[in-house]
């Protein structure tokens, strides 16, 4: 049993844990007016990055950006601390477009550390919180067996809320593995938190184990440059918030550097695989597909002579360099022979040795879409704690998962972000519906409404679910409006505005190796045209207004793919009929006649939301929802009777 | 998945009957209905009938008339499923109505699902409570019987191929997002100029397929005919005049035919799938008699037996048995050979057979009567009297929307490519072709594409 302090507060929000879907949820919370601690094992770690220095990257930008048009901090602190950045796949579709910077981490830390520390309504402990305080729930709206009323800490120190916000990331239970040393550490030689699981199971929580990895630092002095491909950001740095100043983001930039592994790397790596904890059988964690540590690689794919190493700062005050792409659990000795036999780390010095990293987190099929538990009122979670990978998957669901909380605590509705709506939607989708057996990442392809879904309309997307939220002003709204009708106006006006077939025309498009017109056209088609850009086009449309550059982008993009937009929003239309449909709470399925068994079990275990959710489940089959559908019409009917 | 949500289905039973009605519900009806129909009256389309009228006119495949009709136009709420419905009451023989549907199709409307102009009655209100059971039963015993169907009537080739077309597909897909996902790994410079060549390919293999869906070669389609008789009485001989080439090899050996052969013929727009089978005798040897076994299994399923007699050879215990087969089964005798001396009364034939048994005289050798037997099963089809399996035509028509979709997504790659889309595009018609051919084989795609990728790709960090 634990101790009390006889120290007792109340509060209106807990939130456990301040790495990045903590300092989200937070933030959310306190901003909407509510009475918020966020609970840390080590104030000196909030935000911290334990693993790759950077922010965003293919879809995970798309995150970023989406959560900074709903009123998310994370856009807003990478702008203020990065030191290089880049728009990926330039040279592909703007739906695929993504922003990905390199942060200071220790400025990126240090950064969301001082806006928690001046946020009204917010206090930071640090304290290990180890129970949930809980009820029985005797007048829930939705079957939740529980309620939450508080937590505890490790002090035995209580703080009385009516919602808790769980962001735990991988410090429940986690232990660190170097190969045949292992330390019962959380990353970073952290503290772990080694009561909250049990305390979870107490309450009816499945928990699983999880698994990933880190590759070592290296001293830069030890590595020699020379060898390697330098790689600088981008010219023109586009910022990830769109409350951030272009002009402020046109920084000077330190430059990554790009190497290979080769087959002497991969001969030493084959040769000590039997002490690799993973193929030895010693970490009983799933570990990702998508960042396979290096012993990973060269076993599953060695028919590749070599791998990419890319060698980022980890900011601007350290020596310390990560190595991107060599990720390992070997013991230290094989870590530094592999290591050297890659050009330029020949002499390389690792500061700190590269891990893999095991933790607990649960089964996040236990939440709803508001990511919410279904059994416990008030509890909330977000972030690696349910499942996931990444600062960023983090970010967003910590801030959805605080909104949500929010949201309760003000008797207002829950807000869930759909599938069409935005990556933030498909990601806690897929968490909640999908079976998942390893730490999940955002990819574009989960997308299936990506061509809608890209990173330069979030704001267009997003900005006015933040305004009804609460977390953007009235003042960045009216903006967004502005920018909104902008685009409208000018996209009626190419269509609108004919272009004849005169000689200065011909001549125009001959110019510009366009196929001459045979009747008369509009700017619009014109700008269709793959050879040809609104900027272009400005030569025979000397009329044009002056646009700001933003409203440009989206106007192109627009009239340049309408036909696939088009296509996709029909195909959103038909989602969102599914969407729709409501599935009560207290749906017996046992007394729905014709359901295949196994749909059954499945429906009855998950509780879908709505028959959209539902389809998504694997195992329920489309004569299965048309059988449902039939079955709440029937339900629906009965009740109005 | 399908854009239209204007459905389409045969209402009548698939028999041959004197009328046929193809009803087409939702949205689009009436515009589906104005591009194919030419009413008699000039000038009227059925978007501006008024509702619950009945329009005369012909139903028009391009350039050529398809059918006389009679087109009656219902206003939502005032139809079945409350929505705007169109039914085209056509003459009823299982062509006409077969490809008044496709057309039907082809114009913008989708096939049916099964149960579902009865599942949109009653979502819609129309249909009362108390029979909402009974629509959970029609949908769910029909789907279910549609499922076993559609995979279980593909022929192993066929299935083979179509999974060959996903795995190819999706392993493009994964490149592309791979590349997509991990743009520092992985380049896809010069990619499109490759995809172009393998797209190409891709189409011809679903054009192909296509038009075996089209001549009934894609699904074991139409009525099964099962022909019959003693060795070397000339049954692989009838199959391959039927065929048009050499499908079964002829001797003058008794017993040269050992397995069942099987081909899909098509008699003036009859699809018969014929079953050539070893000829029935008690025999010692071992293979010989796995064949007359097979032989009789395939007498017992099927809609048509050809009884193959020689007309040169007397009657024996062997043509007692067959005779005994067929008895209550629909059937046609032809007494072969009718170029050599005949010792076959035809009357003790017939008294044998019973006296519905219907006789043609044939000869194999100068492809004499062949003619006379043609038109004999064509008027048994019309008249009714043979009738194919409903489930196996649905399904087939099924597969070919799929198909469809399949072609018209690969063409739209092969457009993308052309007009220099960027490469992500080109993931967005691919997995559409994807998920048309896993709609033929039964399977949905999940996590197919995430799994492919890790699989066949290494992503980095």
């Amino acid at each position: 049993m634990l101790k009390t302090s006889g120290i007792r507060e109340k509060v209106d929000v807990c939130v456990v844990g301040a790495g990045h879907a903590g300092c989200e949820a937070a933030l959310a919370c306190a901003r909407l007016g509510l009475e918020t601690v966020i609970f840390t094992v080590s104030v000196d770690s909030i935000a911290l990055m334990p693993c790759n220095p950077n922010i965003g990257g293919s879809s995970k930008g798309h995150l970023v950006r989406e959560l900074d048009a709903l009123g998310g901090e994370m856009g807003k602190n990478i702008d203020k601390t990065f030191i290089q950045s880049k728009m990926l796949n330039v040279s592909k579709g703007p739906a695929v477009h993504s922003l990905r910077a390199q942060a200071d981490k220790a400025e990126y830390s240090r950064a969301m550390r001082k806006v928690l520390e001046n946020q009204d309504h917010l206090t930071i402990k640090q304290a290990e919180i180890c129970e949930l305080l809980w009820e029985e729930n005797t007048d829930s709206d939705d079957n939740a067996t529980k309620k939450i009323v508080g937590v505890k800490t490790f002090t035995g120190a209580i703080y009385e809320c009516r919602a808790v916000v769980l962001c735990t990331g991988t410090y429940l239970n986690a232990r660190c593995l170097c190969g045949e040393a292992i330390t019962y550490t959380g990353p970073n030689g952290l503290m772990a938190a080694t009561h909250l699981t049990d305390s979870l199971k107490e309450m009816g929580v499945e928990m699983r184990r999880f698994k990933t990895g880190t590759p070592a630092r290296m001293d830069r002095r030890s590595i020699d440059f020379s060898k390697m491909e330098e790689q600088f950001g981008d010219e023109r740095v586009v910022p990830f918030s769109f409350s951030t100043n272009p002009e402020d983001v046109q920084i000077e930039q330190a430059s990554c550097y790009l190497t290979y592994t080769n087959e002497k790397t991969h001969e030493i790596i084959r040769a000590n695989l039997d002490r690799s904890p993973i193929y030895a059988g010693i970490i009983e964690g799933t570990g990702p597909r998508y960042c396979p540590s290096i012993e990973d690689k060269v076993v599953k794919f060695a028919e590749k002579e070599r791998h990419q190493v890319f060698m980022e700062p980890e900011g601007l005050h350290t020596n310390e360099m990560y190595v991107g792409g060599m990720s390992s659990s070997l013991p230290e000795d094989v870590q530094l022979a592999m290591y050297r036999t890659v050009p330029g780390l020949e002499h390389c010095k690792i500061v700190r040795n590269a891990y893999a990293i095991e933790y607990d987190c649960i089964n996040p099929r236990q939440l709803y879409p508001t990511l919410r538990f279904k059994d416990v009122e008030g509890l909330y979670s977000g972030g690696q704690l349910n499942g996931s990978s990444g600062y960023e998957e983090a970010a967003v669901q910590g801030f959805m998962a605080g909104v949500n909380a929010a949201m309760y605590l003000l008797s207002r509705e829950q807000i869930i972000l759909d599938r069409s709506e935005a990556y933030i939607g498909v990601l806690i989708d897929d968490l909640v519906t999908k079976e998942n057996n390893e730490p999940y990442r955002m990819m574009t392809s989960r997308a299936e409404y990506r061509l809608l879904l890209r990173q330069d309309n979030a704001d267009l997307r997003l900005r006015e679910k933040g305004y009804q939220i609460g977390l953007i002003s009235e003042e960045q709204y009216q903006s967004l409006l502005k920018k909104k009708q902008m685009i409208e106006e000018e996209i009626h006006r190419l269509k609108e505005h004919t272009v004849g077939a005169s000689k200065e025309n011909q001549d125009f498009l001959t110019r510009h190796n366009s196929s001459t017109l045979k009747t008369g056209s509009n700017l619009a088609e014109l700008v269709c045209r793959p050879e040809l850009s609104y900027e272009i086009l400005s030569e025979i449309d000397p009329d044009r207004p002056s646009l700001p550059a933003d409203v440009i982008e989206q106007v192109e993009i627009e009239i340049k793919y309408e036909g696939y937009i088009e296509r996709q929003l029909r195909q959103v239309e038909q989602f969102k009929k599914m969407e729709r449909k409501k599935i009560p709470a207290d749906i017996d399925y046992d007394s729905v006649p014709s359901l295949r068994i196994e749909a059954r079990q499945k429906l009855k275990s998950f509780h879908p939301m709505s028959i959209g959710q539902a389809s998504r489940i694997s195992g329920v089959s489309p004569a299965d929802v048309s059988v449902l559908l039939v079955y709440l019409e029937q339900y629906n009917r009965k009740d109005k009777v | 998945m399908f854009n239209s949500d204007t459905i389409a289905a045969i209402a009548t039973g698939m028999t041959n009957s004197g009328i046929g009605i193809i009803r087409i519900s939702g949205i689009e009806s009436f515009a589906v209905a104005d591009r194919i129909f030419v009413p008699a009256k000039k000038n009227q389309k059925m978007k501006d009938a008024e509702s619950h009228t009945i329009h005369y006119g012909f139903i028009k495949d391009g350039e050529e008339t398809v059918d006389e009709v009679m087109v009656s136009v219902m206003r939502s709420p005032r139809s079945f499923t409350t929505e705007d419905t169109v039914e085209i009451n056509c003459h009823g023989g299982m062509l006409v109505m077969n490809r008044i549907l496709q057309l039907v199709i082809r114009n913008g409307a989708r096939l049916a699902e099964p149960g579902e102009f009865t599942k949109r009655a009653f979502l819609n209100g129309r249909i009362d409570l108390s029979e909402a059971e009974a629509v959970i039963d029609v949908i769910s015993s029909k789907n279910d019987m549609a499922l076993k169907s559609s995979v279980g009537q593909l022929r192993g080739k066929v299935s083979e191929k179509v999974k060959e077309l996903r795995s190819d597909i999706i392993y493009e897909i994964a490149f592309i997002e791979s590349a997509l996902d991990d743009p520092e790994h992985i380049s896809l410079e010069g990619y499109p100029e490759k995809l172009l060549i393998k797209v190409n390919f891709l189409i011809e293999i679903v054009d192909n397929l296509l038009q075996s869906a089209d001549s009934g070669r894609i699904m074991k389609e139409g009525i099964k005919t099962v022909i019959v008789g003693k060795p070397n009485a000339g049954k692989s001989s009838l199959l391959n005049i039927l065929a048009g080439e050499e499908k079964a090899i002829v001797t003058d050996i008794a017993g040269t035919t050992r397995d069942v052969l099987e081909e899909n013929i098509n008699l003036h727009g009859i699809s018969l799938n014929v079953i050539d089978t070893a000829g029935i005798r008690d025999t010692e040897d071992t293979v010989e008699k796995i064949g007359v076994e097979r032989a009789r299994k395939a007498a017992l399923d099927a809609d048509l037996i050809i009884y193959v007699v020689d007309a040169s050879v007397p009657l024996d215990d062997n043509d007692r048995m067959i005779l005994e087969m067929i008895r209550d089964k629909k059937s046609v005798i032809l007494l072969n050979k009718t170029d050599l001396p005949s010792v076959i009364r035809e009357d003790d034939l017939l008294e044998m057979a019973g006296k519905d048994a219907v006789m043609i005289r044939t000869s194999t050798k100068d492809v004499t009567g062949i003619d006379l037997f043609e038109n004999t099963v064509k008027d048994m089809f019309f008249t009714g009297k043979i009738n194919p399996d409903q489930e196996v035509i649905i399904t087939n028509m099924r597969h070919k929307e799929a198909l469809l979709h399949t072609l018209e997504s690969l063409k739209q790659v092969k457009i993308s490519i052309e007009n220099q889309m960027p490469e992500d595009f080109y993931s967005i018609d691919l997995m559409s072709a994807y998920t048309s051919l896993g709609s033929i084989i039964g399977e949905e795609v999940s996590d197919d594409l995430v799994n492919e990728i890790f699989s066949k790709f290494c992503m980095g960090k």
